[in-house]
């Protein structure tokens, strides 16, 4: 997912806001995997806003895409220039108001951003993990949560919400912990990828892999592969956007010039935002966990883990009440993929809202500021707590 | 959940009024979700809708109701056999391109369907083609032949007997008179082909 946040327009927020972490699996009690690996200790980076009821049940927790943190809104101190990735949902009276919910966000494990991940320091050598990192599914960065959630207190979650990989997350919520959720929201995605979606994970995965500097994974003491990493993730941006997001928000213009240069510089302003968004991306981010996170989504298949290949089957094991979303744009997850869990929850008698909204900025839709998407949600979880609370 | 507009549109105080409390409803064509939220609020109901337009379908999310977007002769097939108690199509049949399809998977999925559509054998149609010879145009069905989404042009005679032709039966009926989105009307007794401008059918199976 892209970067859009900015503060808020009506300066609404949550306000300061501070990263806390949980460890848990220590040795010899470690977590083991979907692969039969074991894993520990774990520790997860996470933040909560808002109040936990004396009752514990409005805890909404948020699950984060690919490159999130567990900062979801607010500042870590007056100084910050951008508020959390989804602070435009996120706060007092927003679409997920934190006055009413008590909201949760956590890194998922294999990520780089504060979650151990193939950049900790591996306990059995003193060194960071590398490939030396046990791979990861969908389902572990659930298992993950579930501890975290344990270690709050709270029993039920009153919503699980999250776009793309989070969106995964969501549904894997759902099937693996059904008491556990009482409603779920899952943005943007699909139950597997596409093979259209495994293959630009691949060509990202092997431009990181292809960079001298990455070493076999080896390259913690010594030079960042880079040039591969921010090529992957200019392979990324042009799945986030589409077709007419790109032709509204660069067409042919040139950047900064007025003609060709006739050489291989930027000339177009896409080729710009490109190499600049994966130059950005370089400093923030590590390129194994690039690969473990791509490698769990494209492995991802809810109908396979729960439902001997029936996505129906695997659904009749959620209890929830859901929100389905996709974006007319979105090429990455198209409407299709949505109408699909739509369809395994309407044959299992569930509960189903869905909503296609009519969105040109592609995949990337669910994370720009919207009236639309904030209304929707915030009347979907308006019911669930009335509902709770009845 | 918001307070239900209790002076809904006439026909769906009628309809409203068929449905036993508690019951299972799903309202094809639900709009903004009038129907489904008075029969939650006053009769307590699971209810949920389908719905194709994305502003009406969002306007029912917003309000705390359960709708999904799609197109209903599509949705409708999705649902496991007998989900629903009661499942309400109101003044959409008459856009339906196959009604038969349509009423067939209605009866699959609830236990009794509920239809409501304009009379086309209303003494003003009938005026209208009879003395000005033009396609008719009432407050009713509002639009020219070329513009109209209403491809059928259904009578009160003709559905009872289309339910007949598809091998179900009439449950109930109420031939009313009212405009399209008026809150007041009245129940038309004495010759309800000509002087009503709706029929409302509750159909169901044979065996029932």
């Amino acid at each position: 997912m892209s970067e859009y946040t900015q503060h808020d327009k009506d300066l609404v927020s949550v306000g300061l806001v501070e990263k806390k972490s949980f460890t848990f699996a220590e040795p010899p009690s470690e977590m083991k995997l979907e692969s039969d690996a074991r894993l520990g200790p774990v520790t997860i980076a996470y933040e909560t806003y808002g109040a936990l009821a004396p009752d514990r049940r409005n805890a909404v927790l948020v699950l984060h895409a690919l490159s999130g943190d567990s900062h979801v809104a607010g500042y870590y101190s007056a100084e910050d220039e951008k508020p959390g990735w989804w602070d435009c949902m996120v706060g007092p009276g927003k679409g997920i108001d934190t006055d009413k919910f008590f909201v949760i966000c956590s890194n998922i494990i294999g990520s780089c951003l504060g979650s151990t991940g193939p950049s900790a320091i591996n306990p059995a050598t003193g060194r960071a993990y590398g490939l030396d990192f046990p791979v990861v599914t969908i389902g572990d960065m659930v298992a993950a949560q579930k501890a975290l959630i344990g270690h709050l207190g709270i029993e039920r979650l009153l919503c699980v919400v999250g776009g793309s990989i989070g969106g995964m997350q969501v549904l894997e919520w759902c099937v693996r912990y059904p008491e556990m959720v009482a409603s779920a929201i899952p943005l943007a995605t699909t139950m597997r990828h596409s093979a259209l979606a495994i293959a630009f994970n691949e060509v990202a995965r092997q431009s990181i892999m292809a960079d001298p500097n990455w070493n076999h994974g080896d390259y913690y003491n010594g030079a960042k592969p880079a040039l591969g990493l921010a090529v992957a993730r200019m392979i990324g941006h042009i799945t986030y956007l589409s077709d007419e997001s790109m032709r509204l928000k660069f067409g042919r213009r040139l950047q900064d010039k007025s003609d060709f240069s006739f050489n291989f510089d930027a000339d177009f302003q896409v080729e710009s935002y490109l190499r600049y968004q994966g130059r950005k991306f370089v400093d923030r981010f590590d390129a194994n966990s690039f690969l473990y996170i791509t490698k769990a989504a494209d492995y991802y298949d809810l109908g396979k883990q729960h439902g001997e290949g029936s996505a129906v089957r695997a659904l009749s094991k959620a209890h929830a009440r859901f929100l389905v979303i996709s974006f007319t744009s979105d090429w990455l997850y198209p409407t299709y993929q949505a109408r699909d869990i739509v369809k395994a929850l309407k044959k299992n008698g569930r509960d189903v809202s869905f909503c296609e909204i009519e969105a040109e900025w592609g995949h990337d839709a669910f994370l720009i500021p919207g009236e639309r998407l904030k209304t929707l949600i915030h009347g979907f979880l308006e019911r669930i707590h009335h509902e709770i609370n009845q | 959940m918001k307070s239900t507009n209790s002076r809904m549109r006439y026909d769906l105080q009628i309809i409203a009024s068929w449905i036993e409390p508690g019951s299972h409803v799903v309202d094809l064509g639900c709009g903004e979700g009038d129907l489904l939220q008075h029969l939650i609020t006053h009769k307590g109901v699971h209810g949920t809708g389908i719905e194709r337009n994305e502003e009406k379908v969002a306007a029912c999310i917003e309000k705390g109701l359960s709708v999904l977007q799609g197109d209903i002769n599509e949705e409708v097939h999705d649902y496991p056999e007998g989900r629903f108690d009661y499942v309400i199509l109101s003044q959409t049949l008459q856009q339906v391109y196959e009604p038969a399809v349509l009423i067939r998977a209605m009866l699959r999925i609830g236990r009794k369907g509920i239809v409501s559509f304009p009379n086309f054998s209303h003494w003003d149609i009938r005026r209208q083609v009879f003395f000005t010879g033009f396609a008719p145009v009432s407050r009713q069905l509002p639009f020219q032949w070329f513009n109209t989404p209403n491809i059928r042009v259904i009578t009160l005679k003709d559905f009872r007997k289309f339910v007949q032709d598809v091998g179900f039966k009439i449950l109930k009926e109420a031939a009313i008179n009212t405009h399209s989105q008026d809150r007041h009307g009245s129940i038309v007794q004495f010759l309800p082909n000509l002087r009503a401008t709706y029929g409302i059918f509750m159909i169901g199976k044979d065996y029932l």
